[in-house]
């Protein structure tokens, strides 16, 4: 059956992602306190793009589910960075 | 199972799901672009506003936002272990935590309101375009965020009776997926909502 879907996450997966993102968040926190100039939205936005991926990849499955999936969200993502890139281009080169 | 089979297909079904999600992910990614443009435009008066929000709360937030992520990806696990009890009360916790983050945004809410910075005070006329422009995406930004928790904790309520009705099992939990999937993105948007609000000063 198509359907049946065999690939069970052991809780512990979970578990060590879950605290890899507690990990992440209080290195963002503690990073973005001292001052770090530009840096540091470079850093926060990089740790929240870990994290992310993170939460995508495991909390939703992605990694165990059809690769069809996973590239319809890259493109996605990939659409909606363009987005972003291109209006900011826009309004910084004025 | 029953004599008769019901068709079904998960796959589909998940990618309905996600199709609804790549448009979630899209309008805040549309609000993301506005919060860069304005932060670039009133860079001061952002970073000093930005500094009253405070970074304990939202860090407390952020964590309560992640163990129910959490949560809810184990009673998947737990549902495909046939194992029912453990399934509804990891649910369970996770719909207590939705609500204890609903609960920290009330006073968090509260704090701004009572200082008389909401959008359209004058208090806040009096500070300035810039800090006009930040507490309205700030409260617009947050508040859709927050709806989305609300929308996502009926969705769980419904997704736990299933479960304890069985009509959700460890035959067909697709629904249960779903609702995962939401609660989910609703973390994901948490994740950069938190560094853009509360950290980068």
């Amino acid at each position: 059956m198509e359907n049946e879907n065999n690939h069970i996450i052991p809780y512990k997966t979970f578990l060590i992602i879950l605290a890899g993102l507690i990990v992440l968040t209080t290195i963002s926190v503690i990073l973005t306190q001292i001052s770090l100039g530009t840096l540091t939205v470079a850093i926060a936005l990089l740790i929240a793009s870990i994290k992310s991926t993170l939460v995508l990849r495991y909390f939703m499955h992605l990694k165990f589910e059809n690769r069809f999936i996973s590239f319809a969200t890259i493109g996605v993502i990939l659409l909606l960075a363009s987005v972003i890139i291109l209006t900011l281009m826009d309004y910084l080169n004025r | 199972m029953s004599a008769i089979e019901t068709h079904r297909d998960n796959l589909t079904s998940k990618f309905g799901m996600w199709l609804f999600l790549f448009t979630e992910m899209l309008l805040f990614g549309g609000l993301f672009i506005v919060y860069t443009i304005y932060r670039y435009k009133n860079a001061t008066a952002f970073h000093l506003a930005a500094e009253e929000l405070s970074v304990a709360v939202g860090t407390f937030n952020t964590i309560i936002l992640l163990v129910s992520s959490a949560t809810v990806a184990m009673s998947i696990t737990a549902i495909q272990k046939h194992n029912k009890k453990i399934a509804v009360v990891l649910l369970c916790i996770t719909i207590l935590l939705g609500l204890v983050f609903l609960v920290n945004k009330y006073f968090e809410w509260g704090e701004h309101l009572r200082e008389h910075i909401f959008p359209g005070s004058n208090e806040l006329a009096l500070r300035g375009h810039g800090d006009v422009m930040f507490y309205g995406l700030y409260y617009f930004m947050t508040g859709l965020h927050a709806l989305h928790i609300i929308v996502g904790l009926v969705l769980l309520v419904i997704i736990t009776i299933s479960v304890t009705k069985e009509k959700i099992n460890s035959e067909d939990f697709v629904f249960l997926e779903n609702g995962g999937l939401y609660w989910h993105l609703v973390d994901l948007i948490w994740i950069f909502l938190f560094p853009l609000f509360y950290l980068i000063t």
